[in-house]
């Protein structure tokens, strides 16, 4: 079964058309990459597979059924993990929301929602952080603490906005090290500018601007593409558009 | 100082004085946290409209007043639900009207020569056996409401986005948010009065929120010093005969000022 499947997707606010004709199918345990410049309908594509926008024509299917019915099985890292720095809240309860709470107690948290958060947590490397203010962590650390929120539910596909956008090198390199670790057991569909990371990691690349360009990179176009350590985006791009006419 | 507590007015006075500093110290957080000081500024001032029609109809005044302040929070949550755009458009229009619909309505009401300033700045030596039972239960109901509903409630004031994305109904939190702050603006100007009442909401609120790592902690500490800046106030206003409400917040304000000199000096 196709974790996702995407047919003839048109999708516009308003009179401004963001997506046309999209078409593409994601498998179980890809590392999914969707690239394409601002405003390009990337973010757009994503809410539609997760459900918070509406399909208007054409059909998405996550495990076969309309996205709103697999809401648990998706896990969201959104874009921007700097908002409400400030806020009074500590590591695992951030974590904590990211379970589905069907069996919720009458007051706080469940004995197993409270172990699984710190296995998400154990997950990403920041079990000792658990007690820290969000506030106190740097960038990279706590686009850790989003992701091991959004691997709290145990789902079946994780869905990254820009997950590295404000973190510096090192810090993103090693995300991309720990979703290619958690590609082991989960699918993982990633948007990014980063495309010279993308390259490396991911095994499907889309290209959207309104429109996508569907692209199985063989290893040596990567070759091409990485010269000498020489990465050039341009090139990319050509190969890419090419590749849809 | 000792005797003035045999006055049963007084008494009142530091039991109201203690129930809506606890109210205020759990809504001033959900209101500081959520950004929605200036909302609660626009229920409160509306509710003057509700006092003028309480006054009017001979109606208890907690009653028009919270039916006023429900009305406009349910305004205020469903402009801001939907265009946020132009929220601050709106809410300063409400703002205005519902000042200026009390001082009509109250200007109408045959030889009844209200003490305006007693609303614009509390009268909490004026308080009755029911108002302090109205208080409790607001208080008791607020306590219940946000323990029950504790991580909700955090979820939506954290991250709104991924709460409605949790199956969590984000419009039905924020409105609720915004009820309990109506109610608790509607006591809290008895004790401090409209134009200052959002003084009681952030001040002691910010030095918690500042001390704390989570929400419910910054709820509990925001509640004791409300209280106490409250009854220190209350005592001042006794010992130099000043107004209770005023000497309240400037209690608040100049703890707050000598705590950020502190944290500051803490720092270096």
């Amino acid at each position: 079964m196709n974790i996702v499947e995407i047919k003839d997707l048109s999708f516009s606010y308003g009179k401004q058309k963001i997506l046309e004709d999209i078409n593409l199918i994601i498998e179980e345990r890809d590392f999914f990459a969707v690239i394409g410049p601002n405003g390009g309908g990337k973010s757009t594509l994503l809410k539609l597979i997760l459900g918070i926008i509406l399909v208007q024509k054409g059909v998405i299917k996550t495990f076969g059924e309309i996205p709103k019915k697999n809401l648990a099985k998706i896990g969201y890292v959104p874009q921007n993990t700097d908002v409400n720095i400030d806020f009074p809240i500590k590591v695992i309860e951030v974590v904590l929301m990211g379970h589905i709470g069907t069996k919720r107690p009458l007051f706080g948290y469940a004995k197993e929602e409270i172990m699984c958060a710190m296995g998400a947590l154990a997950q990403v490397g920041m079990e000792d952080f658990a007690q820290k203010k969000i506030g106190e962590l740097s960038g990279g650390q706590r686009q850790r603490v989003m992701i091991a929120r959004a691997l709290c539910a145990h789902p079946k596909i994780l869905i990254l906005d820009e997950p590295t956008a404000s973190i510096d090198i090192e810090g993103q390199k090693k995300i991309y090290e720990l979703l290619k670790f958690l590609n082991n057991s989960i699918t993982i569909i990633v948007v990014s500018h980063d495309i010279s990371i993308v390259l490396e990691y991911a095994n499907k690349i889309v290209h959207i601007n309104k429109r996508l360009t569907y692209h199985h990179l063989n290893k040596e176009e990567k070759e091409r593409l990485n010269m000498a350590g020489h990465f050039c985006e341009v090139e990319l791009f050509n190969i890419l558009k090419g590749d849809h006419k | 100082m000792i005797e003035a507590l045999s006055y049963e007015f007084v008494q009142n006075a530091i039991i109201a004085g203690l129930l809506v500093s606890i109210a205020s110290g759990i809504i001033g957080s959900l209101i500081v946290v959520n950004r929605m000081v200036f909302l609660a500024g626009g229920i409160a001032h509306t509710s003057y409209g509700g006092i003028g029609l309480a006054i009017y109809f001979g109606l208890p005044i907690f009653l028009g007043a919270s039916l006023f302040a429900v009305l406009s929070a349910f305004i205020i949550a469903f402009i801001t639900l939907n265009h946020r755009g132009r929220m601050d458009t709106f809410i300063g229009l409400m703002w205005a009207v519902g000042m200026a619909l009390g001082v009509v309505l109250i200007d109408l009401t045959d030889g009844y020569s209200v003490d305006l300033m007693s609303y614009l700045f509390g009268s909490i030596l004026a308080v009755s056996h029911n108002d302090l039972y109205y208080m409790g239960t607001l208080l008791i109901a607020t306590i219940l409401i946000v323990t029950l509903r504790y991580r909700d409630i955090l979820a939506v004031s954290y991250d709104s986005d991924y709460a409605k994305l949790r199956g969590i109904n984000v419009k039905f939190f924020y409105t609720l948010i915004l009820v309990l702050s109506a109610l608790t603006v509607v006591v809290a100007i008895k004790v401090v009065g409209l134009i200052l009442v959002i003084a009681l909401l952030t001040i002691p609120v910010y030095i918690a929120e500042k001390l704390s790592n989570t929400l419910y902690m910054m709820m509990i500490l925001s509640g004791i010093f409300s209280s106490i800046f409250t009854i220190s106030g209350l005592i001042l206003s006794y010992l130099y005969n000043i107004s209770s409400g005023a000497s309240i917040i400037l209690v608040s304000a100049l703890s707050l000022f000598v705590f950020l000199i502190f944290s500051n000096l803490r720092l270096r």
